[in-house]
């Protein structure tokens, strides 16, 4: 798709990088000790930090892949921000006031608080990094995607500027300006997200996405072919490859009129076929990509998203008018959508992605099984699906850059109704990602090569005003939780590292000054790796992220609390394993060996989650070594009544 | 070693109140979770049958968050009554 840059969104995203680091540097004058840099003094009032929880946990993935996910795969995408939320009460029920009572700067803090461990010290920190690392990189990607539509910029642009940016916002102030940065963030994509499904409510569901008469939606086209002597007559089209061709074997014909090729779905009617318009991405030997057999600067290839039949009592209307919330998906649920599936075919040595329609009706978008494979599925099919479902759940309250807010309020009870407050937040922030999500789908504004940007087009299907905004918004999303990751893993390297590993004895303002230069070289890490995973999913390695936070910090993390023969060689030991576990099924899994240029079928391990063998090796690791170390390893003395 | 809390903190005589509502309430919300995932895997079709005009997978899933939020909510009053009650 072509963007075109208005004045008003770089205005805005000029406005919104400009607050940040001016109030960065405001806070940076109150930022001298370890405690204020780190944990923002504790002194945080727990509302302040709860909205901050939320702007920490809407990143990228939240807010772009669940709505993109949403837009093309309906239920399934959603379930995504049921499983993230369901993560919450973990941390609410079981991790936030120890937390709170046992660590100081870090996670790792509160794991050693009753050892003294170097091999905790090193191993929590080293997962930390690896974590956060594994959540940077699609945060950063998401602002390479974002840039360009924004500034109309490249992606590596995109990338630098909100490295630079963040580097300068948590070097200036650490933790106090990255909670600030986040509470705005959090609060205004709220508040703007529920203006946007208000104006998708108002505007209603029809069968003409027009955009409220601001833009005409293409009309995809059917015809009429006939079978003459083998081959296919279709009138005033040329046939470039029929029946026979690669395209013909995988259930498509190419076709053309005034040198315009295009693409037809085949569906055998009674006299011939009926041809149903598609799209189609080519990639050419030499890597360039054609988009409906044109440059992408031609804007061949459309938009998509689309109601076929809206019926209301039984019969059938164009518009529904304004609806409210439960009317809007009770409508959806009786539609016809077009969905569109996507289908590869190889020629010589270039391959083209098509993508073709499949109608749809609306109750079984509004229910599992577009994206993951339940219906009729294998066992392994459905083991896949649960450890997805489980990494989700116990990932949140594994996340070093989440566990860290827990340090910047001033008591237990405080940290308890932070979490609430996040909650709350967070849960109402992910119904309205089903509304923006089926929004997009119905509205004309999908983008079929890249579904992440499918929310701020669908902004933009309101005008330049609402996409202006949102597109800043997200763009500020990255930064603050980019800013909340650094924060959490120069942390690690200053605090966990090099103060305790390592036990360099530092300063107050010499620990200060170590974390200021530990987030700058992890920032200048961030850009780089932001910049060669180009082209990477957004919500792809997040999801990784959570498995591989939830297999090697949950378990000790739960131990240390609820069973008092856990030992230090225990935590560390379970840590190992769940690291190195997650990580080594997740290399091995088929969705790598795709990106290895090897076929998913001859991958090692048949399954993409590793989380419900990772998380349980962990926590068996963590019984076993307690058990064998009782007398060398210092036992915990006191377990949840502490 | 710079472990203990960034603040100081004063003793809390409800935690072992705390975390035991604390784990009653964490199991009710994990069959919850885990019934719903269980449906969707075992037999996503019930998901789709219709009640009070929506699919039974938005039900569930509305469900899911709302009840989030009570369980959170009572779970704060009563540690909140406790910090006053114990501390």
């Amino acid at each position: 798709m072509v963007y075109s840059q208005s004045p008003l969104a770089i205005g805005l995203f000029c406005f919104f990088v400009l607050f940040v680091l001016g109030l960065s540097f405001y806070l940076a004058r109150r930022t001298s000790s370890a405690d204020s840099y780190y944990a923002a003094g504790g002194n945080i009032h727990w509302f302040t930090n709860g909205i901050a929880f939320a702007g920490d946990y809407l990143s990228a993935a939240s807010f772009l892949g669940i709505c993109g996910m949403i837009a093309t795969a309906g239920f399934d995408g959603w379930m995504y921000s049921i499983g993230y939320l369901a993560g919450w009460m973990v941390a609410l029920f079981l991790v936030a006031e120890p937390m709170k009572r046992l660590g100081k700067y870090t996670f790792t803090d509160a794991l050693d608080s009753k050892f003294n461990s170097k091999s905790i010290q090193l191993m929590a920190a080293i997962s930390t990094l690896v974590v956060s690392v594994f959540y940077l990189i699609p945060q950063m990607v998401g602002a390479g995607v974002l840039v360009q539509p924004l500034l109309g910029m490249p992606h590596w642009v995109g990338v630098c500027i909100v490295g630079v940016v963040v580097t300068i916002i948590v070097a200036t102030a650490g933790m106090a300006s990255t909670t600030y940065v986040q509470f705005f963030k959090g609060a205004l994509l709220l508040i703007c997200s529920t203006i946007l499904v208000i104006s998708v409510l108002t505007r209603g569901l029809g069968t003409d996405p027009n955009q409220g008469d601001t833009k005409e939606y293409h009309k995809f086209q059917t015809l009429q072919a006939v079978v003459t002597n083998g081959s296919l007559q279709v009138t005033g089209y040329d046939v470039v490859a029929g029946l026979d061709s690669e395209f013909g074997e995988a259930g498509f014909v190419m076709l053309a009129q005034n040198d315009e090729k295009t693409v037809w779905h085949l569906k055998e009617a009674a006299t011939g076929y009926e041809l149903v318009e598609a799209l189609y991405v080519t990639k050419m030997a030499d890597g360039t990509k054609l988009f409906n057999g044109a440059p992408k600067e031609d804007g061949k290839f459309f938009a998509v998203g689309h109601i076929q039949e809206v019926t209301i009592d039984g019969k059938e209307v164009a518009q529904t008018g304004a609806v409210g919330p439960l009317e809007f998906l009770n409508r959806f649920k009786d539609s016809t959508v077009i969905l569109w599936g996507k289908k590869y075919v190889k020629v010589g040595d270039s391959t083209t992605t098509i993508y073709y329609q499949k109608p749809t009706p609306g109750s079984r978008i509004l229910r599992p099984g577009l994206k993951f494979k339940v219906d009729n599925a294998s066992g392994l099919d459905k083991f896949n699906f649960i450890s997805l479902m489980l990494a989700l759940f116990c990932g949140t309250a594994a996340l070093p850059h989440i566990l860290i807010r827990y340090y910047t309020v001033p008591s237990q009870a405080a940290a308890r109704k932070s979490t609430i407050v996040a909650i709350a937040a967070i849960g109402f922030f992910y119904v309205l990602t089903l509304y923006l999500g089926l929004g997009a789908m119905t509205n004309g504004v999908i983008n079929l090569s890249d579904n992440n940007m499918s929310a701020p087009l669908l902004a933009l299907s309101f005008g330049v005003v609402m996409f202006s905004v949102i597109s800043s918004l997200a763009f500020a999303t990255v930064l603050g939780t980019v800013s909340g990751l650094i924060v959490a893993s120069a942390g690690a390297v200053a605090h966990d590292l090099m103060d305790n590993f390592f036990g360099m004895n530092m300063t107050d303002k010499g620990k200060v000054r170590a974390g200021k230069i530990s987030a700058m070289f992890i920032g200048c890490i961030a850009i780089y790796l932001g910049i060669i995973f180009e082209g990477m999913n957004v919500s792809f390695l997040v999801g990784w992220a959570f498995a591989v936070a939830a297999s090697a910090n949950l378990p000790a993390i739960l131990m240390l609390l609820f069973w008092k023969k856990t030992t230090a060689q225990g935590i560390a030991a379970s840590i190992f394993i769940g690291l190195t576990s997650s990580l080594g099924l997740i290399l091995v899994s088929p969705d790598m060996w795709i990106r290895y240029g090897l076929l998913p079928q001859d991958a090692p391990v048949a399954f993409n989650s590793p989380a419900a063998i990772s998380i349980p090796a962990s926590f068996l690791t963590l019984v076993i070594i307690s058990l064998m170390t009782q007398k060398k390893g210092a036992m915990v003395e006191e377990g949840a009544e502490a | 070693m710079g472990h203990g809390p960034a603040v100081k903190l004063g003793k809390d005589n409800a935690s072992a109140y705390k975390s035991k509502i604390g784990i009653s309430m964490f199991i009710v919300y994990t069959l919850t979770y885990f019934g719903f995932v269980v449906i969707n895997a075992v037999s996503p079709a019930l998901m789709e049958k219709v009640y009070f005009g929506q699919t039974l997978a938005v039900l569930y899933g509305f469900f899911l968050i709302i009840f989030a939020l009570v369980l959170a909510v009572i779970y704060n009053h009563f540690c909140t009554a406790a910090e006053a009650r114990l501390n």
